[in-house]
């Protein structure tokens, strides 16, 4: 028995009965809509399944293959973990959303051609804004709409994109695109908003630190991941995401050791890792992309799994600088723990999750004769080490006594992260699962006696690198403020590039007016002149001179008749 | 710190001691098995004893220092973006 149900049309359902359901039955509710998911996709055939035609094109809404069926697995997980985590929140739009945001994400993953990875698009954007915007805080609702606009222009570039590649191609199926034409470029650049490249990568730590301290659950697994997605059925061997992925491994990591805010962090160090996933799809070997998607794949749950127990600090404390944290490992024991385990995952330690994807797309950039990129990534993968795996759970949990007393996180929250944790370490010690889902073959083992012993020693050494540094005080103080970024050009920038503008346009502008108003003006009373009530030519003429004129011409044609 | 609420495992200096020490400890035998276990290394530079230790120490010193000095050009009051 197979199914070809579209696994988005469970969430859209599910989030139209939790929107009219209230209590304990919502909340059997809304787990119940990833587990059934879970089951259908059990059963879900493969193949283009569901197709139809619009217009002139061939629209496949759902295509499952290995790529699409490994990453909608990773999405419900996600998605389970993100409602679990948020279960005790009476919010109907924040569950609704949520929800909805998955159902987007899931959908898009499905899509078997780019009309509709369009529409899905642009359904997380709009889905995924009312996470931040259920902060309710005047600076949620700027963030937020900045976010708006960012996610949807991603989407208006990209349907831009399919336009032009129509034109040259006549197909919109969603294959390799590539970058030969204007079209793929467009594409490349719309998924490369939504993957956070080196630039266009503000409005991720923009938003998420902005977000609910549920909300960001969701928000860190899907929009990223959806593009890490697309750019490895898209985009696999282009050259240039090799560098653009280097890139972002390294700069995110210097304004996470500086920044003060622990989700902020966390979104620096999510770029990070998306850039180990973008690196794997430029090198585009079949090492490199198993090592992207099982990467993405891991990533996920344990990236969830720091933002749970950051969320959790948040929701029990109301705080989230490292200024303000502190000594918590006293209140939130569990808490603390499920955080090292997602530390330890992030950073690649043997036995968790991270070290059994990550080290793949390592193994391909020595494989494939990179060693600059190479060494950039194990740069990064100390530095992530260093601010993710290290500076989280030691600002939050340990540090200076903040001398904050709070209770341990609710049940539901540690039901999450424990699901989380347990995922991370069962994946770590028994990757097989994991790699038998992997679009290619695996022949890799991460065990070997000789990586186990390298990657221990760049981290161990990593760890006495950050004892070192703050025994000795050069470590650099938690601080309050904020650390400008790229989002500087289009928050201060080019608002005083418009002041300026105006400043300098204005006086002319208005100059330029007031001249075109006065010859208006003087047009408007020479007509007047002649025109007017009393112009001469305004005159009504009385009928007599009609009679006079017609007499005339008549007379001319007499005269004229009798002379021809 | 109120005299009748539970020391917690790190309020004891020794503790922390403990940890410190066993990290040193760590890193020693780490770099002592180098001797032991043959490393697979595609690079020269991968195969010199002690190198993932030291590229990784090395690394994560460059870019704490390396931060704080960006501190100095990037750093603004919390307020920025909401003065107009």
């Amino acid at each position: 028995m197979t199914s070809s149900l579209a696994p988005f049309l469970i969430f859209y359902v599910g989030a139209g009965l939790a929107a009219i359901t209230r209590g304990r039955l919502r909340q059997v509710l809304l787990l119940a809509v990833p587990l059934v998911g879970g089951l259908n996709l059990f059963y879900l055939g493969r193949g283009d399944l569901v197709t139809f035609g619009l217009f002139d094109y061939d629209l496949i809404l759902l295509r499952v293959d290995k790529l699409s069926f490994l990453f909608s697995i990773v999405f419900h997980i996600a998605a389970f973990l993100g409602i679990l985590f948020a279960l005790h929140v009476k919010d109907t739009t924040q569950h609704v959303s949520g929800i909805l945001y998955a159902g987007s994400s899931i959908g898009a993953l499905f899509a078997g051609d780019l009309i509709t990875l369009f529409i899905f698009w642009e359904m997380t954007a709009i889905t995924s804004v009312f996470l931040i915007l259920a902060r309710k805080s005047a600076t949620s609702q700027a963030t937020g709409m900045r976010y708006l606009i960012i996610q949807v222009m991603s989407g208006v570039i990209l349907l831009a994109g399919v336009l032009v590649r129509y034109q040259q191609t006549g197909s919109v199926e969603f294959t390799f695109i590539g970058l030969d034409g204007p079209g793929g470029a467009l594409i490349l650049l719309a998924f490369g908003i939504k993957a956070a490249f080196p630039l266009l990568h503000s409005w991720l730590v923009d938003a998420y630190p902005e977000a609910t301290p549920t909300g960001t659950i969701f928000l860190s697994a899907f929009t990223t991941k959806l593009a890490v997605y697309a750019l490895a059925r898209g985009f696999p061997g282009t050259e240039i995401l090799i560098y653009i992925g280097a890139t972002m491994t390294a700069f995110p990591i210097f304004y996470a050791v500086i920044e003060n805010d622990l989700r902020k962090v966390l979104s620096y160090s999510l770029i990070n890792q998306v850039g180990f996933m973008v690196t794997g799809i430029g090198i585009g070997t079949t090492l490199a992309l198993n090592g992207a998607v099982s990467h993405a794949f891991a990533h996920i749950i344990y990236k969830a799994l720091l933002f749970m127990s950051m969320g959790a600090v948040m929701f029990r404390t109301g705080k989230i600088n490292g200024t303000d944290l502190g000594g918590l490992y006293k209140s939130m024991p569990l808490t603390s723990i499920f955080c090292i385990i997602g530390a330890a995952s992030i950073s690649a330690f043997p036995l968790f999750s991270g070290f059994v994807a990550k080290s793949m797309v390592l193994a391909a950039a020595v494989e494939e004769g990179h060693p600059i990129v190479w060494m950039v990534l194990l740069f990064a993968s100390a530095g992530v080490f260093h601010h993710s795996g290290i500076k989280i759970p030691f600002f939050a949990f340990f540090a200076h006594d903040s001398g904050i007393r709070c209770k341990e996180a609710p049940f539901n929250m540690l039901a999450a992260m424990f699901v989380a944790a347990f995922l991370c370490i069962a994946i770590g010690i028994y990757p097989a699962p994991l790699y038998a889902l992997l679009p290619a073959a695996v022949n890799f083992d991460p065990y070997t006696a000789g990586h186990v012993l390298a990657q221990a020693q760049l981290l161990f050494f990593s760890a006495l690198a950050f004892t070192y540094l703050k025994l000795s005080g050069l470590y650099p103080p938690e601080m309050v403020g904020i650390n400008v970024d790229a989002e500087w050009s289009y928050r201060r920038l080019l608002p005083s590039a418009v002041r300026a503008f105006i400043a300098t346009f204005g006086p002319i502008d208005h100059a330029v007016r007031h001249l075109a108003m006065r010859g208006t003006q003087r047009v408007i009373v020479w007509i007047f002149r002649h025109h007017g009530p009393e112009g001469v030519l305004a005159a009504t003429m009385p009928s007599g001179a009609m009679v006079l004129g017609v007499v005339s011409v008549l007379a001319v044609f007499l005269v004229l008749y009798f002379v021809s | 710190m109120n005299s009748k609420e539970k020391r917690y495992l790190f309020d004891n200096p020794r503790n922390v001691k403990v940890l410190i020490y066993s990290l040193y400890v760590v890193c020693a035998v780490l770099v002592g098995l180098d001797f032991v276990i043959h490393r697979h290394s595609e690079y020269a530079v991968e195969a010199w004893y002690g190198f993932y230790g030291v590229y990784g120490f090395v690394a994560c010193v460059f870019l704490v220092l390396a931060a704080k000095e960006m501190r100095k050009i990037v750093k603004r009051e919390e307020t920025y973006y909401d003065d107009k």
